[in-house]
């Protein structure tokens, strides 16, 4: 037993070595050229060679991707919250929603740029764009699937819909929303970065861009080993949230062995 | 003895009164402090007599009434329990129970200040139906029977004055729902409520009941309506009866009529 979780603990880094060992003996084995596909020695030394510009830059691409992610956070909560909440605001903005979704993002970011310029402001509206729709859908979802009977009890009881809302609408919806959460803020690192790379100085995108025309490829590599170091560990800070505040909902044996 | 439920001619149809109707011409009537229970096909319009009675559906046709006034929105003094617990997984036992106080007046507005006695008061309700020192567990801790007793008392926990019960001990083995026959038996001696049960259990509804009304098969209504005199207390035994038998016999014979 404690051999066995000793062995899924380290497995995510017994993978990861692996695969850069496959990665690097590949490289040698059939001799790719660097400039087409950098073993992750190489890479590493990219890092290494350019850690200021690669620490700056990961910062200011977390942060607005941060920033943008929190804004879809409390919008995406809200509106779900509304949609969830009326039928006919569901029934009314919910294709609105999905045309919306359905536009790619690195297409709205010309017009974001025309409105409020390069930088900072467009990479935190396409990460915030980008993700908030996966917690709009989960939080709505959630509360149109309140169970009738338990609706009925509450009913009987004179509960009102506000009620019903905060005693089991929002408690039984949270699952859902913290599931979402991890989706989303895989999704706003790449809103960022779409838009750093259309419409920045500054950020991983624009490193990487900048690195391409400048053909380093090592360190076009290492701006994507950043941004998954940085997706990892949000995401894992996003499992650990959602372990935290909803255990009662992961009671299945199901997915832990 | 004055009627507290009553439907007169009731019709209902799910998807509004073009669709076929699921109960037409309904009409039933139980008396203040009566348990009455209902029997009859299923699909036949049971649970929908339920909804009816408690004003969570309204008729498109007739009238219903609780304690002579006209349902027009959900009943505040009624306590609910289905085949299914449906408790929250995310509350314990007792904080599930505590449920009905936090949202029925005048309870809601004294939640904090009685917060020991409504503890206390679960915490009996508990012990009585067997789950003593049970309520700090959650729900999916409990096995079914143990979460179906637990419904219960969420239903009765805030002192309803009408009890509505759909085939609450329907997912049950036969020995917990024996037992389970006697905790309601004993509650609604000593309470005086008024309980409408709806079950497939022959038994069971003869056992608790003061009458029986046996519905048609789908639209629903009333077609028979069967005192059952076996006076009270009345004890498991009285089960194996010959005279419990007749009436179990009987109310079989009226049901197999209704399906044909
Ligand atoms: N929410 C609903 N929407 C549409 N039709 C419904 C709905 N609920 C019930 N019905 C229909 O109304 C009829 C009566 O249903 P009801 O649930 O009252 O039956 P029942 O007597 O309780 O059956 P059972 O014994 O199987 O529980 C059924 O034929 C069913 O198809
Ligand atoms: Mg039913």
């Amino acid at each position: 037993m404690k051999n066995r979780s000793l062995a899924i603990t380290l497995s995510p880094w017994l993978y990861t070595l692996a695969l850069f060992a496959i990665w690097e003996a590949s490289v040698w084995i059939f001799s790719i050229p660097v400039f087409f596909l950098p073993p992750p020695s190489t890479i590493a030394v990219a890092i290494y060679d350019y850690w200021p510009a690669i620490y700056r830059n990961s910062l200011i691409t977390l942060w607005a991707t941060l920033v943008g992610f929190g804004l879809a956070v409390g919008f995406g909560l809200l509106l779900g919250l509304v949609i969830g909440w009326s039928r006919s605001i569901y029934a009314g903005l919910y294709p609105l929603m999905i045309g919306f979704n359905a536009i790619p993002k690195v297409a709205v970011v010309p017009i974001l740029v025309l409105w409020f310029g390069i930088g900072f402001v467009p990479a935190v509206l396409t990460a915030f764009l980008i993700s908030f729709f996966p917690i709009v859908v989960n939080v709505a979802t959630g509360l149109a699937t309140i169970e009738p009977e338990l609706e009925d009890v509450l009913k009987a009881l004179g509960a009102s819909k506000l009620d019903i809302m905060r005693k089991v609408g929002i408690p039984r919806t949270l699952p859902y929303f913290f599931g979402s959460l991890k989706v989303a803020i895989t999704l706003a690192f790449v809103g960022t970065v779409i838009s750093e790379s259309v419409a920045s100085n500054n950020g991983i995108g624009n490193l990487m861009l900048q690195a391409q025309a400048q053909f380093q490829v090592p360190l076009i590599f290492a701006g994507l080993i950043a941004l998954a170091v940085e997706g990892i560990v949000m995401y894992w800070l996003m499992a650990v949230l959602e372990k935290r505040m909803t255990g009662w909902a992961q009671r299945s044996g199901f997915a832990q062995n | 003895m004055t009627a507290f439920v009553t439907l007169e001619d009731v019709s209902h149809a799910y998807g509004g009164d073009t669709s076929a109707p699921a109960v037409e011409g309904l009409s039933i009537s139980i008396n203040e402090g009566e348990f009455a229970a209902v029997v009859g096909p299923s699909g036949c319009g049971k649970s929908t007599l339920m909804k009816l009675a408690t004003g969570l559906q309204f008729p498109f046709k007739g009238k219903v009434r609780i304690a002579g006034e006209a349902v027009d929105k959900p009943l505040k003094i009624a306590g609910m329990a289905f085949q299914a617990p449906t408790l929250l997984p995310w509350r314990t036992t007792l904080e599930n129970l505590l449920l009905p106080l936090e949202i029925v007046q005048p309870h809601r507005s004294e939640m904090r200040r009685k917060r020991h006695e409504f503890v206390a008061r679960a915490e009996n309700l508990l012990t009585s139906v067997g789950l003593r020192d049970q309520g700090g567990k959650f729900p999916w801790e409990l096995s079914g029977g143990m979460q179906q007793r637990t419904s219960l008392c969420r239903a009765l926990i805030h002192e309803p004055k009408l009890l509505m019960l759909d085939e609450p001990f329907g997912a049950l083995d036969a020995f917990t729902r024996e037992e389970l026959w006697c905790v309601i038996r004993d509650l609604q001696a000593a309470r005086k409520i008024t309980v409408c049960l709806v079950t497939h259990d022959l038994r069971e509804a003869v056992f608790l009941a003061d009458r029986v009304f046996v519905m048609s098969a789908r639209p629903g209504r009333i077609v028979v309506e069967r005192k059952i005199d076996i006076p009270r207390p009345r004890d498991l035994d009285v089960t194996f009866t010959p005279a419990f038998q007749d009436i179990v016999h009987e109310l079989r014979s009226h049901i197999v009529k209704t399906r044909r």
